[in-house]
């Protein structure tokens, strides 16, 4: 590729570049550009809409005061940490246990964990929506916290696997000959060596519980309870009325988040995605 | 006494923690409890669920009452009803294009990024941002840049001559479809992309080097190295893809809430309207239950894959 002529470049990367760009790039602008329009200028037809003439913080002060956006980012926030953590000390548990105990049904175990993995959300709602009525959780975040794991586990569990393949099973054998017990080699070894693969696996669970739409949906109707994705999609449109610009704020700013913990972890967020994809 | 009681408690309890260490010591002792908390919790709430939406399909169940059995009344009317065929309809149109067209668009990228270039790191973040970004609300954001009036897609073209109306994007059911699964492809693209990434920079350089050497041109050396060797990593890609695509739900829940006038529905939306919205618990589950043939399908290829790989 070293002689490449410049002509030939251009067609095969930086057009096609570009091209994808502008098609992954125009919705997060178009949001942008929205939030930071006055109603007068927004709904203005004359104006050019791809650039905003008089920007204003009017939007964003909407959604903070007139709204309770700060209570269902809390809440979201709330449900993601819970359920990170269930999931992630019930997977590293399982992971270590099919990966390296071996016990009888471990290769089996190890296939009905992933199984979970692949029945998706819309199948189970209805069920659940039931089971939650009983169980009298209904618009409690806990029964967000505890279904949420059903979908984090089975990814996590197979995410760690590959991880505890990768430690030598040499190390293990040298501490059991020492009189290590199980349980310190588990504590003491292995953890702290598959850090990297934990980050990656808490990562997931995070940016999944954050984005989770449809049992947030079926199961919590109190405004107060509203996770950020349900609370604007729900109380932000009210019969023919949309408030845009406050709308914009609020999916720009329940973006920030996510993209923060992604931006900082991004190696981590691609190591752990195409490392399940080849386990 | 004191010295015997002292002895006792002396021996006692070593002796119980000592057989619970000894028990903690053999592999399928700990690797049942170790196993246990998540087994626990995806037998409760998802192995049981899934029980229990079949039993529920059989039934009249309505939200906060137990049903009677009705037998295979659910989907019986259902069958005879045309919303629902317009519903399977809908969401095979759904599947089969937008997977299509993210394959395609995502193997482009990949090829795309797979070179030296500076700035790549930076570029592979932001291509994955769509697919990080929460769905509901990239789709409110489609939403708004749908609008009949004021939607940004409209003026430009209208502005580079292209067209000489607004489009109605959300109004008609075709323009509809065709709006939400660009609003799709544009979520999966990313997908695609990082997956397969991953797969070409496992390519040895020196295979497209001695193709070119034998007069490969470019076409040929993707045709003949880069697919086959990315064949089984694509599979699984693809598999999964079709999966969430044909199980979605909060895109077209946003962007069009199943309308205009019920057009846009897939399974996981009508369900939704069905159960929660209509309190119809039983009817809703028959819907989702639809699903489960192909996704058992689609489970079966991805676990051939995956066993073919090993």
């Amino acid at each position: 590729m070293v002689g490449e002529r410049f002509g030939s470049k251009l067609i095969k990367f930086y057009t096609p570049l570009v091209l994808y760009l502008v098609f992954l790039l125009f919705p997060f602008y178009w949001m942008a550009n929205t939030v930071f329009k006055s109603d007068i200028e927004l709904y203005d037809l004359a104006l050019n809409p791809l650039y905003i003439h008089s920007p204003t913080f009017d939007n964003v002060a909407h959604l903070f005061t007139q709204t309770i956006f700060l209570r269902w980012m809390w809440n979201t926030f709330f449900v993601a940490i819970l359920a990170t953590i269930i999931s992630l000390a019930a997977s590293l548990l399982a992971a270590y246990a099919i990966q390296r105990l071996q016990f009888k049904t471990s290769g089996p175990t190890g296939v009905a964990i992933f199984l979970g993995y692949l029945v998706p959300q819309t199948i189970l709602f209805i069920p659940l929506a039931h089971i939650i009525f009983k169980l009298r959780l209904w618009d409690s975040l806990w029964s967000l916290i505890l279904t949420y794991p059903t979908f984090l586990i089975p990814f996590c569990t197979w995410l760690l696997m590959g991880y505890f393949k990768s430690i030598p099973k040499e190390m293990e054998e040298c501490a059991m000959i020492d009189g290590t017990s199980r349980i310190n080699i588990f504590r003491k070894i292995i953890l702290p060596l598959c850090l990297p693969g934990i980050l990656s696996a808490g990562i997931f669970c995070f940016t999944l519980s954050w984005n989770e739409f449809i049992y947030a949906l079926a199961f919590i109707s109190a405004t107060t309870s509203k996770t950020v994705p349900i609370g604007l999609v729900t109380e932000l449109v009210r019969g023919d009325v949309y408030h845009w610009g406050p709308l914009m704020a609020g999916a720009l700013c329940a973006s920030v988040p996510v993209a923060l913990v992604y931006s900082f972890f991004v190696e981590h967020y691609v190591a752990g995605m195409t490392g399940a994809l080849k386990e | 006494m004191d010295a015997v009681a002292a002895t006792e408690q002396d021996f006692r309890p070593p002796s119980l923690r000592k057989r619970l260490s000894m028990a903690l010591e053999n592999p399928t002792f700990l690797g049942f409890l170790f196993v246990a908390p998540a087994e626990l919790l995806l037998l409760i709430f998802l192995a049981y669920p899934l029980l229990l939406g079949l039993w529920l399909g059989l039934t009249d169940t309505i939200v906060g009452r137990e049903g009677n059995f009705i037998g295979f009344q659910n989907y019986i009317s259902l069958v005879h009803d045309a919303s629902f065929w317009l519903t399977v309809f809908n969401t095979f149109l759904y599947t089969l294009v937008a997977v299509f067209f993210k394959l395609i668009l995502g193997v482009g990228l990949a090829v795309v990024l797979n070179r030296d270039f500076k700035g790549k790191g930076l570029m592979r973040a932001i291509v994955l941002l769509p697919w990080i970004i929460p769905t509901a609300l990239s789709a409110i954001c489609f939403w708004w840049l749908y609008d009949s009036t004021f939607s940004g897609i409209s003026w430009t073209l209208i502005k580079l001559g292209l067209m000489d109306h607004r489009i109605n994007f959300l109004g008609d059911a075709w323009n509809a479809r065709w709006s939400l699964i660009v609003a799709n492809i544009w979520r999966g693209v990313p997908f695609f992309t990082i997956g397969l990434l991953a797969g070409l920079q496992t390519i040895n350089p020196d295979l497209y080097e001695a193709a070119e050497i034998d007069g490969a041109g470019s076409w040929a050396r993707f045709r003949k190295i880069t697919l086959p060797l990315l064949m089984p990593l694509l599979t699984v890609v693809t598999v999964f893809s079709t999966i969430w695509t044909f199980a979605d739900f909060q895109l077209v829940w946003v962007i069009t809430r199943g309308g205009p006038g019920g057009a846009t529905h897939i399974f996981g939306t009508l369900s939704f309207q069905r159960a929660m919205s209509g309190g119809h618990f039983g009817e809703g589950a028959a819907i989702s239950n639809f699903m489960l043939p192909i996704l058992v399908a689609c489970v079966f290829i991805a676990f051939v894959f995956l066993r073919k790989e090993d």
